[in-house]
Parts: C-alpha cells; structure tokens; sequence
C-alpha cells in the first residue's frame, strides 16, 4: 500500500487483487449470517475496493492496514445490508441452495453493466468502459479516444467517483 | 463489470492522493479558529471592560471550558474520521470538559449567596448568547465538515456531531471576550446551550454531507 500510494500502478495493482478474494468472504459470510442473498457479496466487493482507493488518504501509512480495510469493509457490508433490508426479503430456501453451490467467483451482470453505462457520461464513459470492459491501459485509450494521458487519468478519475457516489444513491 | 476490471481501473488511477486526511482537517481547525476571530471582531467586538476583567477567575473561566471543550471536540471530530477509530476514540473524552464545568459550577455556589443564583444564572443577556454563538460557529462549522468530507467516518452523524460541538464551542470562546455575564451558572446553562444547537445542526449536517 505504502508503494502504491506512493504511484506504483503494478503493486497497487497486485494489492488489490489479493484483498479481492478476502474481501468477498468476509462480504459472503456477513451477508449470509443476516439472511441476505450472498450473490450481493460481488457488489460489496466492488464498492469496498472503490472506497479503498477514493479514502487512501484517511489511511495513516505509520498504522497497520488490516484494521483500516476491514473498517471500511465493514461500513460498506452494513451499507449494503441497510439497502437490501429495505427490499424484499429472501425466502429461507433460496439461499440454503447457495449455501451449497458452489461460490460463482465474479461475474459480469446485466444490472451491473447498465448501471455503468447508466452513471457516466461522454468522456468518462468513453475511458472507464475502455479501461475496465477493454482492458485497455491509459495509453492505449488516450490514443484511440485522441485524448491526452492526463486528460484520460483525469476522466478516469472523476468517473471512478461517480461510480462511487451511484452506489451511495442507490439507497435513497 | 468485473472486479478484475474495476481493479485495473483503480489502479491506472494515480492521481495523487491529497493531503492526508489528518493535515487537512487540522489546516480547516486553524482556518476555522481564524474565521470565529474575524466574526467575533467584525460583528461584535469586545467587551470594554476587558483587559481590567483578565484578572476575574470567572472570567477566564469562560475560556478555559470553552477552549478545552472545543479541542477535545475537535481531536474526537478528527479521530472519527478515520474509519477504524470510532470504538477507540472513546466519546467519553468529554466527560472531562464536563466534570471541569461541574467544577466551576459548585465552586460557584459555595461562594455565591443563595439569592445570587438565579440572578446570575439568567444573567442579563442569555438572548443575545443563544444568537451570536451559533452565528460566530457557523462559518468555522462549515470549513471543518468540509474538511471531513475527505474522511471516512464509520458513523457521520457523531462525527458531525463532535464537530458541531466542537465549532460551538469555538464560537462560545470567541463570544465570551463579549459577553457581560461571567458566571459559571451562565456558562453552564446558556452557553452549553448554544454549543448543543451547534452540535444538533453538526449532526444534521454530518448526516448528509458526510456519507461515503
């Protein structure tokens, strides 16, 4: 974290794809424990990851970084809960057949597809759906969008906040 | 979207981080101190007699709760912003701006006559206390909770409550240079009750500006 708050895309990269797959058993479990569909654990694990990176200056680098994650973790697992507690409940025996299945990993769903394309306008959804459906790297989009690289990063960056802040309104 | 994918997303992201939340909200303390000074001066000024009353205890009373309550306010505003700190922020810091308020108000009535007391508590200006200490807060409220915008609090409306005592209480200092009434019985009553509309009005606001 320390190097990748210092600018280091490959270790910042690296140390959230290793927080991926425990964030998501502890969202799983959380979710399970209060009788909520686990599938929502994906979402979780997506909005923890995304206020990781929004909220990286409330991490004090002098401190250790688990009880930091799991805070935020936790605020969001509880976010999650609130919205869904809202909705219809999920009958016992719907979620006894995921207790057995087997964990799908990550998926890409309609829901989740529309609700990128929903939140973001031009530029900004030019480059996150370049760089997250694409795979494409800020070179590579400033490129083919004729976009400077500040200009993509700065793009990226405020359409990662939307994308944050949608999540939030979805509860309201 | 993948999570695989919102991750290479979070990564190409370097844009720099800011200052760390600590230095920013300290930066917004010292501001907010600045801003209740000129509003203290710009709207009310102080009061004439006072360079001859810096030598009444129950004068500088006044600025000894009020400053200890807006600084232990404002520490627990700041830890609060910090997602893991709340359970270890320990609210119950406060108690001790309040035992030393407790203090004042019984050494007060050992000393007061009996017929003093309510005179003194009520004082001649209480209307003008529950104005001006919010009035000189705000602006100071405002620049902290934008501060703590950039926090992330595991319960926004303490920490926009702490921060609303905390400005209160920076408000109250800055009015007590004005303020006739010098009592601790007045303190106790008046000016705790123009920190706590601040508090309210923090909480409100934490509430809905501070969510993440």
């Amino acid at each position: 974290m320390r190097a990748a708050l210092g600018g280091d895309e490959r270790s910042y990269r690296a140390l959230l794809t290793a927080l991926a797959p425990a964030l998501r058993g502890m969202a799983r479990r959380d979710l399970l424990r209060v009788g909520l569909d686990p599938s929502d654990a994906e979402d979780v694990v997506q909005e923890t990851l995304l206020a990781l990176h929004l909220k990286r200056q409330t991490w004090d680098p002098a401190s250790p970084l688990g009880p930091w994650v799991r805070a935020i973790a936790r605020h969001k697992v509880v976010d999650v809960m609130r919205r869904r507690g809202r909705k219809a409940e999920v009958p016992l025996a719907d979620w006894e057949d995921v207790l057995t299945q087997e964990a799908p990993e990550e998926q890409l769903t309609e829901r989740e597809a529309q609700r990128l394309t929903d939140a973001l306008h031009g530029r900004e959804r030019d480059v996150v759906e370049a760089i997250c459906l694409s795979g494409e790297s800020v070179k590579q989009a400033g490129n083919r969008l004729a976009m400077s690289e500040g200009a993509v990063r700065v793009a990226l960056h405020r359409g990662l906040k939307r994308l944050a802040a949608l999540y939030r309104s979805k509860g309201e | 979207m993948r999570t695989q994918d919102l991750i290479s997303a979070l990564a190409a992201d370097t844009t720099p981080r800011g200052p760390p939340l600590r230095k920013s909200v300290l930066w917004a303390g010292l501001g907010a101190i600045v801003l209740a000074a000129m509003v203290m001066q710009g709207v009310l000024g102080t009061r004439g007699s006072f360079i001859a009353s810096l030598a009444d205890p129950r004068f500088l009373f006044k600025f000894l709760i009020t400053g200890v309550l807006a600084s232990v306010a404002f520490r627990l505003a700041l830890r609060s912003a910090e997602p893991q700190s709340w359970a270890s922020a320990a609210p119950g810091l406060l108690l001790g701006p309040l035992l030393l308020l407790a203090t004042g108000v019984v050494l007060e009535l050992s000393f007061l006559p009996r017929a003093l007391w309510m005179p003194r508590l009520v004082g001649q200006n209480w209307q003008q206390c529950l104005i001006y200490v919010p009035l000189i807060s705000l602006a100071p409220l405002a620049l902290v909770l934008t501060a703590l915008r950039g926090g992330a609090s595991a319960s926004p409306t303490c920490t926009g409550l702490v921060a609303g005592i905390a400005s209160g209480a920076l408000g109250a200092f800055f009015y007590a240079a004005h303020c006739p009434d010098d009592s601790p019985l007045f303190v106790a009553v008046w000016y705790m009750l123009g920190i706590g509309i601040m508090a309210c009005v923090g909480a409100l606001l934490g509430r809905r500006l501070l969510r993440w």
